[in-house]
């Protein structure tokens, strides 16, 4: 008997099973990473409160938005390009705490600095319901970024780094998770949203 | 002379297609990998805004939508052109979302009730009334995680 070669399997079509595959696959998937503004929502009221806890006008940052989507800052109009400076003012507020226009300090125990004075700032947030999303998301988003920076140059000030580069140090060490904690004490995210109200039409 | 002579008899060689095949399965796997299976079938229009302050979804199986959006042009005449929130694959109204949470409670391991995110695809068109009845229901079933959809970009224009 001659020498018999073992018959090649003809490997042409792969590539048109593989193809197939991919297509099937760029179909049926999406690509986007799912990103947006984290929230968490107040828990619900049972009964109306008693005694509503009383918050004095000059801790609060009042954000109105209209149907029209018009902001009304602390009584006044605002273009929303201004509405993150404006904010940030009002969280950092006066170092002495004695400006009768910005938040009072309340001392509270800080880890790592110790007990400190901490501005008892609030931003009170309300929308109508004829607002557009798109504005909605505006306003939150500018006032996000108003605790980002002041938290930021916060952290720049008094570790010598950036929250993101004490996250990324925080993987490893105990200290920069504290510095994180430390620094979200001292401003902490406090965005109040007012119960729904049908105003300006 | 003999440079004819060469071409003729040898020809134009093949190109081998034999790698063919582990080029597009490299692709395929890289597309598995990155890519998630599209979950539901939009009826709604959604085109979601833009922030800066995002934060990433991690744990997608933790993760449940909301979508609110005008009805998609072929549904519009059934529907109407109104907001309205879609939940899985179907239309629903504010009241259905008390079962719904529940129903994402069901399939989820018990111990990690408490991290499930509720994300909402809100439409940018969208009015904030019908937003803010979702809300309303999601604290009423004590959903309180939740994150506004949005896209992620590096400045937003006033």
């Amino acid at each position: 008997m001659a020498r018999r070669n073992a018959p090649e399997i003809n490997a042409g079509s792969m590539a048109d099973i593989a193809f197939l595959l991919l297509i099937f696959f760029l179909v049926t998937t999406t690509m986007d990473v799912d990103t947006g503004l984290t929230r968490r929502l107040p828990p619900p009221i049972e009964e109306p409160l008693e005694d509503i806890p009383e918050v004095r006008q000059r801790n609060v940052f009042q954000v109105l938005v209209n149907a029209n989507d018009d902001l009304l800052v602390e009584g006044e109009p605002m273009d929303v390009g201004n509405l993150r400076e404006e904010a940030k003012n009002f969280i950092i507020g006066d170092p002495t705490f004695q400006d009768p226009e910005m938040p009072e300090g309340k001392l509270t125990k800080v880890p790592l600095l110790g007990e400190m004075m901490v501005s008892k700032q609030i931003i009170s947030l309300q929308n109508d319901r004829g607002t557009s999303y798109d504005m909605y998301i505006k306003v939150q988003n500018e006032l996000v970024a108003a605790y980002n920076e002041v938290r930021n140059e916060y952290a720049q000030r008094k570790f010598g780094k950036t929250m993101k580069q004490l996250e990324t140090a925080a993987e490893l060490s105990e200290k920069a998770e504290l510095q994180i904690d430390a620094v979200k004490d001292v401003y902490p995210q406090r965005i109040s949203e007012a119960e729904p109200k049908n105003a300006g039409e | 002379m003999s440079k004819f002579k060469k071409k003729k008899d040898g020809g134009q060689p093949a190109i081998s297609t034999a790698s063919l095949p582990d080029i597009v399965f490299m692709l395929l796997f890289f597309f598995m990998v990155t890519t998630v299976m599209r979950e539901v079938d939009l009826k709604v229009e959604v085109k979601r805004p833009v922030a800066t302050e995002v934060n990433k979804l991690e744990r997608k199986s933790l993760v449940s939508y909301i979508y609110i959006g005008a009805p998609k042009t072929k549904y519009a005449d059934q529907f109407g052109t109104a907001d309205r929130i879609q939940l899985n694959d179907a239309f629903a109204t504010k009241n259905d979302i008390i079962q719904f949470v529940e129903a994402e409670r069901e399939q989820t391991n018990p111990a990690e009730v408490p991290l499930m995110t509720f994300s909402m695809k809100v439409d940018k068109e969208s009015e904030m009334g019908i937003v803010t009845d979702v809300k309303q229901e999601l604290r009423k079933a004590n959903a309180l995680k939740i994150n506004y959809s949005t896209y992620k970009s590096d400045k937003i224009e006033n």
